[in-house]
C-alpha cells in the first residue's frame, strides 16, 4: 500500500523483472487486473497496477472530492515508489497518464493511452452548471462520488495540450505520448494534433519504450 | 481526524458577536460546523465564506443582518474552522456540502451572500438550481480574468510545469504536515501577511476563534493539506460569460485596493457581463475583505438590496 495524504493506495505487483517498471492505470469504475494481462507479458521489467482513490483495494473516502488532478497525484505516489516508469492508461487512466507525463516528465518514460471507460470525461469547455446528484448509499468500491465526478469533469483541449507540451519539452523523449485509441474525444484529438502522428498499436508502443528501458 | 480542540470563547472585538446557535450537519459523511445568528423563525439568509477563511470571520457582519430580522446561517467549509478535515477536497464537493447546509436550513428558496470563493461557488450553484435562491450578494465574489499574460508559449509551459511540480511535491508530503504553533499574537502577525489591510486587533480576534490550543501553542485549525493557489481545467471566463443570463437579482460589491487574497477584479471589466438589473457597488479605499473593513456600510447596502 502507498500513502497519499489520508488515502491508502493499492499498488499491485503483477510481474517481477529487471529494468524499468510498467505501470498500469485502470479506467473509471474499474480496478487493477488480478493477474498480468497477456498483452504485457513481454515487458522485461516489473509490471505494477495502481488502484486509484475510491477504486479496487484503495481507500474509499467519505464525502467525495474527486478531480483528475487528484488522480494524477495518486499516480505520482506510485512514481514515488517506482522512481521511473512507462505508463499505460485505459480510459480515465489514459487522461491521468497524460497529466502525469506532463507533471513528472523526468519520471514518466513514455505514456501509452488506450481506450477504456471514462476516456472522454464531461466535455471540452463551458457546460450548463449542474451539481450532479450522487447516490451516496450505493455499494463501493467504486466510490459513487468518483463515478459521478470523474464522468462530468471538463477536459479542455488547450489544458490537455499544455501537459502534452510539457512532456515533449522536458522528458527528453521523442515520443513522450503514444495514442492507441479508437475513441477520440476533443482533448485527445488536440493532443494528437499537438504532438504529430504518434499513433501506434499497443505492441508497437510497448516495443518502442522497452528499447529505451 | 478533524479540527477538534477548543478555541477561546472569551475573545471580543468591538461590534463582533459570537453566533447565537451552533449545530452540525453531516454532508455525505463529512461533519460540518454550522452557525446561526438571529431569530430561528425569521427568513433565512445563507452566508458563504471564502477560501482559507471560516464562518466566524462574519462575526462583525452577520449580526448586523440578523438584527434587521433575518436568520443568518453560515458554516465552516470542509477542512476549515471547526468542520472536519476531509480526505478529499474539490469545488463540487464544497457545493454539495453547501446544499447539505441549505437543505438542513430550509427547503424554500432563500437569499444568499458569498465572499470571494463563496460568492463564486454561489454564482455557480444558483445557476445550477435557480429555484433554490431568491437574491444573491457577491462581496468581491465574482471572478474575472482578461487575456492571459503575454508570455511565449514555452515560458507558459515552464510556469505551468513548475506549478504542477510544486503541487505534486506538496501532495507527497501533505499527509505529515502540521501547522506551525505560536501564540495568538504570532498567529495574527502571520495572518497579516495575507490580510495586510486588517487591524492587528481584528486578526488577534480571528486567531482566538480560529485557532486551537495544543500543548506546544496555538495552531490555525485549517487543514494543512489545503494549499493556496492552484491550477485546473476551469476558466473564470466561462463563469463571466454566463452572467448576463443570471437568473435572480444580483448585488455585486467591490473594493478598490489590491490584496494578496483578492482576485484583482476591476468592476469596469466585469460590468459588460452583468445583467442590466444587477446592482454594482464599489467601496473606495477598501480591499478584498469588504465586510470586515466596512461591516456597517456593507450591511446597510445588503439590507437595502434584500428589502
Amino acid at each position: 500500500m502507498l500513502e497519499h495524504n489520508r488515502v491508502q493506495l493499492a499498488l499491485h505487483a503483477l510481474k517481477a523483472g529487471e529494468g524499468r517498471a510498467l505501470l498500469l492505470l485502470h479506467g473509471l469504475g474499474e480496478r487493477s487486473p488480478a493477474a498480468l494481462p497477456s498483452e504485457y507479458s513481454r515487458w522485461k521489467g516489473p509490471v505494477y497496477a495502481l488502484d486509484f482513490t475510491g477504486h479496487g483495494a484503495s481507500t474509499v473516502p467519505r464525502g467525495g472530492g474527486y478531480t483528475c488532478e487528484l488522480l494524477m497525484a495518486d499516480a505520482d505516489a506510485a512514481l514515488g515508489r517506482l522512481s521511473q516508469a512507462t505508463i499505460v492508461g485505459r480510459g480515465l487512466g489514459a487522461y491521468v497518464a497524460l497529466l502525469i507525463a506532463g507533471g513528472r516528465p523526468e519520471q514518466v518514460r513514455g505514456a501509452i493511452l488506450r481506450d477504456g471507460s471514462g476516456l472522454a470525461g464531461g466535455g471540452a469547455g463551458a457546460t450548463t452548471p449542474t451539481i450532479p446528484h450522487v447516490d451516496a448509499d450505493a455499494p463501493a468500491p467504486p466510490d459513487p462520488y468518483a463515478m459521478v465526478d470523474l464522468a462530468t469533469d471538463i477536459r479542455p483541449p488547450d489544458y490537455a495540450t499544455a501537459y502534452a507540451r510539457a512532456a515533449a519539452l522536458f522528458s527528453g523523449l521523442k515520443r513522450p505520448i503514444t495514442v492507441c485509441t479508437r475513441e477520440r474525444p476533443d482533448w485527445l484529438a488536440a493532443v494528437v494534433s499537438e504532438l504529430g502522428a504518434d499513433e501506434a498499436s499497443l505492441g508497437q508502443a510497448l516495443a518502442h519504450y522497452a528499447k529505451r528501458a | 481526524m478533524g479540527a477538534e480542540g477548543s478555541s477561546t470563547d472569551q475573545a471580543s472585538f468591538p461590534g463582533a458577536r459570537a453566533p447565537d446557535r451552533r449545530r452540525e450537519v453531516d454532508a455525505g459523511g463529512v461533519r460540518l460546523s454550522v452557525y446561526e445568528w438571529g431569530d430561528e423563525a425569521a427568513p433565512p439568509v445563507m452566508l458563504v465564506h471564502g477560501g482559507f477563511d471560516f464562518a466566524r470571520t462574519y462575526d462583525a457582519f452577520a449580526p448586523r443582518i440578523a438584527d434587521a430580522g433575518f436568520r443568518v446561517v453560515s458554516w465552516d467549509h470542509r477542512g476549515h474552522g471547526d468542520s472536519e478535515h476531509a480526505q478529499l477536497y474539490s469545488w463540487v464537493a464544497d457545493e454539495r456540502d453547501m446544499l447539505a447546509v441549505v437543505d438542513s436550513t430550509t427547503r424554500q428558496p432563500c437569499a444568499a451572500i458569498g465572499h470571494s470563493k463563496g460568492g463564486s461557488m454561489l454564482a455557480h450553484a444558483i445557476q445550477a438550481m435557480p429555484y433554490r435562491f431568491t437574491r444573491f450578494v457577491a462581496i468581491d465574489g465574482l471572478p474575472f480574468r482578461g487575456r492571459a499574460p503575454d508570455v511565449a508559449e514555452r515560458e507558459r509551459t515552464v510556469m505551468m510545469r513548475e506549478e504542477i511540480a510544486r503541487w505534486l511535491d506538496h501532495r507527497r508530503e501533505s499527509g505529515g504536515l502540521v501547522r506551525k504553533p505560536g501564540t495568538l499574537e504570532e498567529l495574527a502577525r502571520r495572518r497579516a501577511r495575507m490580510n495586510p489591510r486588517l487591524s492587528h486587533e481584528w486578526l488577534c480576534y480571528l486567531a482566538a476563534i480560529g485557532a486551537r490550543r495544543d500543548e506546544d501553542g496555538y495552531r490555525w485549525k485549517i487543514d494543512p493539506a489545503l494549499r493556496m493557489g492552484g491550477f485546473g481545467p476551469h476558466r473564470a471566463r466561462w463563469a463571466a460569460d454566463r452572467l448576463p443570463g443570471f437568473p435572480i437579482p444580483i448585488l455585486a460589491i467591490f473594493g478598490t485596493e489590491s490584496e494578496p487574497m483578492g482576485w484583482d477584479v476591476d468592476p469596469e471589466d466585469l460590468k459588460p457581463y452583468l445583467p442590466a438589473s444587477a446592482q454594482l457597488e464599489v467601496f473606495q479605499d477598501t480591499g478584498h475583505f469588504i465586510h470586515v473593513e466596512r461591516p456597517e456600510r456593507t450591511a446597510e447596502r445588503v439590507l437595502e438590496f434584500l428589502a
